[in-house]
């Protein structure tokens, strides 16, 4: 039983094939690394689960129903519970820590209803919850756009969960972040994965190797190898890929 | 070219003196049965026949004098001045049976020979009896003058006699015409009459078979003289009958059919005195109120007329009582509008002819519609070249530099001044197009650069505040312009060659300035193309728009493209506004009123692509032209529905007719 | 709106007491009123500014805060204009038509809207109502089309334009090419409303007719203050929760929003088509003191010219909006009205009737370069506030997002 299925899409861009037969899928609760190479289809295969590129042909489908994603926005995909992190974090920079993370609360999403939404005590207690958790507890009414990098990629990560999806696409977290901090995400996210699926793009082997998860290997838009990351690294292919050329 | 031309030279040279003579010597073949029919040799000069004829010319009747004006007609020189004098009652016969033409003097007519045209002198008018043809002759005359213009020896007067008879030829005119056909040496006039038999056969024919086969042989030719003799043959008139329509029927009516209501079908019968008039509100309004009695109408109070039920009631009150005529109800007239039948009859009583012209003018119709498609093809070519033209400057700091460029229509404007300015100190309109069209470059062209190095420089990447920036420059410079210029139109004269237009037939026509929009519309595309595709500065600003960190690591200055290319858009910009000046008028909103269409067509034809501003200009000039012709009457509601049409039309390509692709697209 | 509403924001009730305060010196100054101090016309001008002010904000917030510059709100403005018009005219009309009839007879109905309809669309060579005007008679009709009218057409408009997510300059362009095909629809005489002759009378407000110009002034007055405080306040609510957060976001960076399950497209309806309510309010209050209105009032120009007041109050704060509408308008005024003194050059007399809108122009040039806070930005600079040092970064990837100079530490 999985939760997300993709099969067989395939995606051009002016003649340039981004993705190729590409089948993947993961399951509710699984924590998956997808490595590859630059231009190995990564961020279009995210961009395709989360609606921002449609694919020329192939499936998508989503949870028990089995619902096609392809059908769906951006907006109403993010609804039915697919959270993504940027690989550039990007947060509302005129906006303080405390708001960013109460636009990103699970509430309704609907103008009216958003509109006449105001924060009761428990969604206050969740924000400041939520903001101690990726340690900007105490940065709640600084205006993102002062943070460091390193705070915008937290902050971001705070505004993830913040969503509560069911699935979580983080592109590249540990980028711009101290020893330490890649640590801690590390074991946020093994954490997660006990509950959620979880989908981590990485380039660093060090920290997928901290993962400690199954492994999908992109390249040229398809599935070389998926397994567990000693299984893929002794791949034959794999090895020339990274390492040939 | 130039041997065909010196051979037609020739020809012409041998041609010329030859007609006269031989129209003069082409002996006419002898025909005595028709009076009007022209006598084949005359027995000697104009005075002879004059002296043979003297009683019958002195007293003509209609039915003798056929042979006596046939041979006048035939008796040389002289003649046909002498038939016209005698139409006009300008002859007389003197005391000695001798005909003189007469003119007006003081002491009474002044004489001259009719033959000779010598003058006899004066003479008091107790001395002359005038001649008075009745009606009959002069028509009869009148024919015989006109068969003898057909065959004057000077083409030039054959030609002025055809043209007369295009204007105002009747029934009477067909013979002389049909006979004058025949002697014709000149191939081209020998066509004009041919044509011109055929159209008067067509109105005024007498025999059906032959009009028929007049309509045919002409095909489905485009002159307006064709279907200005089938359209009065088509002209209907609507009826009512009491029992079955009668006549030339053109089509049969049912009230309550197509645009015929009922209403119309009694409004029939009422002006065929068929059915008494309905009384109309007004007619109502006054009956009662010359019926008022103490406050009240038929029995009704006054006060409670305000109700359309209570006004009739009251009338009918009125009507039994005598008071007033009684008017047709409601009942009646429904009743009426049954019991009869309705049609439109053809003016022309024989069904065959007006079948024959109803396809005729069917295919004539369907051939101008053509044209009119080919007239409108061109029409919309123009407009699209004059909007290539003021788009084509927008489109490069657009889709080059993702600038827009609100004061952009004030650099036309500014185009346009150039070329007024320049007329005034150079008064040859050749030279000083030619002056001002590189001029009108140079001054939008610094204008463009000064406005990019002092306020969009610093605003790239803010396209919201570029437009807002650029917008501010626009009303200054356009109230500046009417500072300077004043608010009345200033005159740009294009040179007189530009003048007219190239007719390719009656239906379609271009004017040259049109034309000559198109060709600079066509040379900015060479321009732009060579530019970009064939110089190092077109290179570098390829580079620049694809990636502009890049290209300024590989030693491009970007600024200095940025300037270049803005400055670039800016003086097309000023050419376009000399030539967009020729054809309208000058003022300082003459910018503004072209911008929004240009920038539609940026935005239809998709930014960052020539041809994709082409495309765009071309799209916008044809639905303008094409909303135009379907609704002529309104150019307001044209441009309201163009902009519709493309509000919508950006809903299924967002990004334009010729869209760029792929990732750097989306960001 | 929850108790304390006022207490937790002050700047609005600044804003409600400043506006109050004006309000009874305006009154207490006027000729029907007070002292006389002020004229009628000048009462009228003040009155026209709050409703200025009153667009301005609607302005702000699809601009200031949504970062859709739209060019097109003046279009809404006069659209609300030409429905309250419509009864003003209709019903003036009518009295007038009741009052002068001649003939022994009542009326008919159908006499009375004949009678009505020749004498206000002779002018344009017709005597039939055109089926625009059904409504006409009735002012609770005409008032919910204020409402209705451009509500609809916003929604239409931005349902088209959104859903197929033209955004940016394409989408300014395109709100102004609407504005163009509305003017260029109503100035045809068969438009149904008088082409370019456009409606006038509407000072003349029927039923008042024992009421002078010198108190119906005042009375608008009154009226467009109480409807820019409502609309403060309202704009205020919008922004000041999550909403606010939400379009804010939308303005910074659109596509980050989309990702948080919020539909941007429906976000942007929503504001749009409220803020085009909220300009045909406006409009319904201007005209009536303005007296005419024609199709030249609808021309893109006149919504550009909303922009500017808008950049030069300072986007983005609603205050700004509206000290920059009232400011521009007011000088605006001062300067066409011939009462600028000139300015002799020596080689060269300005005539500020002549030169003003080229002074307009090049400061707004110099406002968007060098000032894009605008007049809003003397308060900041009074509390110390400072923008963020971001090397020239705006906020945001979209186009509308603050500009590094625009946004507070």
């Amino acid at each position: 039983m999985s939760l997300l299925e993709v099969s067989g899409i395939s995606v051009t861009f002016d003649g340039f094939r981004a993705i190729n037969n590409l089948s993947f899928s993961i399951g509710p609760a699984e924590l998956r690394a997808i490595i590859g190479p630059n231009g190995a289809g990564k961020t279009t295969f995210m961009d395709i689960v989360t609606g921002k590129t449609r694919p020329d042909e192939g499936r998508v489908l989503w949870g028990e129903k089995s619902v096609n994603l392809l059908k769906l926005n951006e907006a109403q995909i993010a609804r039915a519970g697919i959270g993504r992190k940027f690989q550039r974090p990007t947060v509302f920079e005129d906006q303080s820590v405390a708001e960013n993370l109460m636009m990103a609360l699970k509430a309704a999403r609907s103008p009216w209803k958003v509109l006449f939404w105001r924060p009761t005590r428990a969604h206050h207690f969740r924000v400041e919850a939520l903001a101690r958790e990726v340690g900007l507890g105490d940065q709640l009414d600084r205006k993102s756009g002062e943070l460091s990098h390193g705070q915008k990629q937290w902050l971001e990560i705070g505004m993830l969960l913040a969503q509560e999806p069911r699935l979580l696409l983080v592109d590249e977290p540990a980028a711009g972040m101290t020893l330490a901090e890649r640590e801690q995400t590390t074991a946020l996210l093994v954490e997660l994965a006990k509950s959620h699926a979880v989908v981590v793009v990485e380039h660093d082997m060090d920290f997928v190797r901290r993962l400690d998860c199954r492994v999908t290997v992109l390249h040229e838009g398809s599935v070389l190898a998926e397994g567990s990351l000693d299984h893929v690294t002794s791949n034959r292919q794999v090895i020339e890929v990274y390492l040939g050329r | 070219m130039r041997r065909l031309f010196l051979a037609l030279a020739a020809g012409m040279i041998l041609a010329l003196p030859a007609l006269p003579v031989a129209a003069q010597q082409a002996p006419a073949p002898t025909q005595t049965t028709t009076p009007t029919a022209p006598i084949s040799r005359p027995t000697s000069g104009l005075a002879a026949v004059l002296a043979e004829n003297a009683a019958a010319i002195a007293k003509p009747s209609r039915q003798t004098i056929g042979p006596v004006i046939a041979a006048i007609g035939a008796a040389g020189p002289g003649a046909p001045e002498f038939l016209e004098a005698w139409a006009d009652r300008r002859v007389g016969q003197r005391a000695d049976g001798r005909f003189v033409l007469l003119a007006p003097a003081p002491e009474g007519y002044a004489l001259s020979d009719p033959a000779t045209g010598q003058a006899l002198g004066t003479a008091p008018k107790s001395e002359i009896t005038e001649l008075k043809p009745n009606s009959g002759v002069r028509g009869l005359i009148a024919s015989a003058l006109v068969e003898f213009q057909l065959n004057d020896p000077d083409p030039a007067k054959r030609r002025a006699a055809l043209d007369a008879l295009a204007r105002n030829g009747g029934p009477e005119h067909i013979a002389p015409l049909r006979a004058a056909i025949e002697t014709e040496p000149d191939a081209a006039i020998r066509a004009a009459k041919e044509r011109l038999e055929g159209l008067l056969t067509i109105r005024h024919g007498s025999d059906p078979a032959r009009r028929i086969a007049a309509i045919e042989g002409f095909g489905s030719d485009l002159g307006l003289d064709l279907r200005g003799a089938l359209n009065p043959l088509l002209a209907t008139t609507r009826r009512a009958f009491a029992g079955a329509p009668e006549g030339n029927i053109a089509a049969e009516l049912t009230p309550g059919r197509g645009d015929f209501d009922a209403e119309a079908a009694y409004a029939l019968l009422v002006a065929q005195d068929m059915a008494p008039a309905r009384l109309t509100r007004a007619a109502l309004r006054a009956a009662l109120e010359a019926h008022i009695v103490e406050g009240k109408v038929g029995g009704i109070p006054v006060a409670e007329l305000d109700d359309p039920a209570r006004r009739d009631a009251a009338y009918a009150a009125l009507e039994t009582a005598g008071l007033v005529p009684p008017a047709a109800t409601d009942d009646e007239v429904a009743a009426a509008v049954v019991a009869h039948r309705y049609a439109d009859l053809y003016a022309e009583p024989d069904a065959a002819v007006t079948d024959a012209a109803r396809a005729a003018l069917h295919g004539i119709e369907t051939t101008v519609g053509a044209m009119q498609v080919a007239d409108l093809a061109l029409d919309a070519l123009s407009l699209g070249s004059i909007y290539f033209l003021a788009a084509i400057g927008l489109a490069i700091t657009f889709g080059v530099m993702r600038v827009i460029n609100m004061a952009h229509g004030e650099f036309i404007t500014m185009g346009a001044y150039t070329g007024y300015v320049v007329q005034t100190w150079i008064s040859d309109y050749t030279i000083s197009i030619l002056v001002a069209l590189p001029l009108a470059f140079a001054v939008t062209f610094g204008a463009g650069v000064a406005m990019e190095r002092l306020v969009i420089r610093h605003l790239y990447k803010r396209p919201l505040e570029t437009l807002l920036a650029t917008f501010g420059i626009s009303i200054a410079l356009q109230q500046i312009f009417k500072n300077v210029f004043g608010t009345q139109a200033r005159p740009l004269t294009s040179p007189g060659w530009l003048d007219g237009a190239l007719m390719l037939n009656d239906v379609v026509s271009i004017s040259y300035i049109r034309i000559a929009i198109f060709v600079l519309a066509l040379i900015f595309l060479g321009i732009f193309l060579w530019i970009m595709t064939r110089t190092r500065l077109g290179l570098e600003v390829r580079a620049v728009t694809q990636n502009p960190s890049m290209a300024a690591s590989m030693g491009i200055n970007p600024d200095r493209i940025n300037m270049l290319t803005f400055g670039l858009g800016s003086g097309i910009a000023g050419i376009a506004g000399v030539a967009i000046g020729l054809f309208a008028k000058v003022t300082s909103e003459l910018g503004s009123d072209h911008i929004v269409q240009s920038f539609m067509t940026v935005v239809v034809g998709g930014v960052g692509n020539i041809w994709g501003t082409l495309a765009g200009a071309t799209l916008i000039g044809s639905l303008q032209k094409g909303i135009e012709w379907l609704n002529p009457s309104n150019t307001l509601a044209a441009q309201t529905y163009m902009i519709l049409f493309i509000i919508f039309f950006i809903q299924f390509r967002p990004r334009g007719i010729i869209a760029l692709k792929g990732r750097a697209a989306g960001d | 709106m929850k108790p304390g509403f006022l207490a937790k924001n002050p700047s609005v009730l600044s804003f409600l007491l400043v506006l109050a305060i004006f309000t009874l010196a305006v009154t207490l100054m006027s000729e029907a009123y007070g002292a006389g101090l002020v004229s009628t016309s000048m009462v009228k001008t003040l009155g026209k500014t709050l409703t200025l002010c009153l667009i301005a904000i609607a302005m702000d917030l699809i601009w200031g805060y949504t970062g859709i510059l739209s060019l097109g709100h003046f279009a809404f403005f006069g659209l609300g204009g030409y429905m309250v018009g419509m009864w003003l005219m209709y019903a003036r009309t009518r009295e007038i038509v009741v009052s002068s009839a001649a003939g022994a007879l009542p009326m008919t109905p159908q006499e009375l809207q004949d009678a009505i309809a020749t004498q206000i669309f002779g002018v344009v060579g017709t005597s039939e109502l055109p089926a625009v005007w059904a409504f006409a008679g009735s002012l609770p009709a005409q008032l919910a089309l204020v409402v209705l009218v451009p509500g609809v057409l916003a929604f239409v408009f931005g349902w088209f334009a959104f859903k197929s997510r033209v955004t940016g300059v394409y989408l300014s362009i395109l709100t102004q090419a609407m504005t163009l095909a509305l003017s260029l629809y109503l100035f045809q005489n068969d438009s149904g409303l008088r082409g370019n002759n456009g409606l006038s009378g509407l000072q003349n407000i029927p039923g008042l007719d024992g009421v002078g110009q010198d108190a119906l002034s005042v009375w608008f007055l009154w009226a467009s203050a109480l409807a820019l405080g409502l609309g403060y306040l309202l704009a205020h609510f919008v922004v000041s929760g999550k909403f606010g957060s939400v379009i804010r976001g939308i303005r910074d960076d659109e596509a980050r929003v989309r990702f948080l399950g919020y539909s941007v497209e429906n976000y942007k309806l929503f504001v749009f088509t409220l803020t085009a309510i909220i300009a045909a309010i406006a409009g319904a209050l201007y005209y009536p003191q303005a007296g005419i209105i024609n199709p030249a009032e609808i021309a893109p120009i006149a919504s550009i010219y909303l922009a500017v007041w808008v950049a030069i109050g300072g986007r983005g704060r609603l205050y700004g909006a509206v000290i920059g509408a009232a400011f521009v308008s007011l000088v605006s005024t001062w300067f066409t009205g011939g009462r600028a003194p000139d300015l002799p050059l020596g080689f060269y007399t300005i005539k500020w009737v002549d030169w003003w809108s080229v002074l307009l122009g090049l400061s707004f040039v110099l406002v968007t370069l060098f000032a894009p806070k605008g007049i809003a930005g003397i308060a900041d600079w009074l509390q110390g506030l400072r923008p963020p040092r971001r090397g020239g970064a705006p906020l945001g990837p979209g186009d509308g997002s603050l500009q590094e100079k625009e946004a507070l530490e």
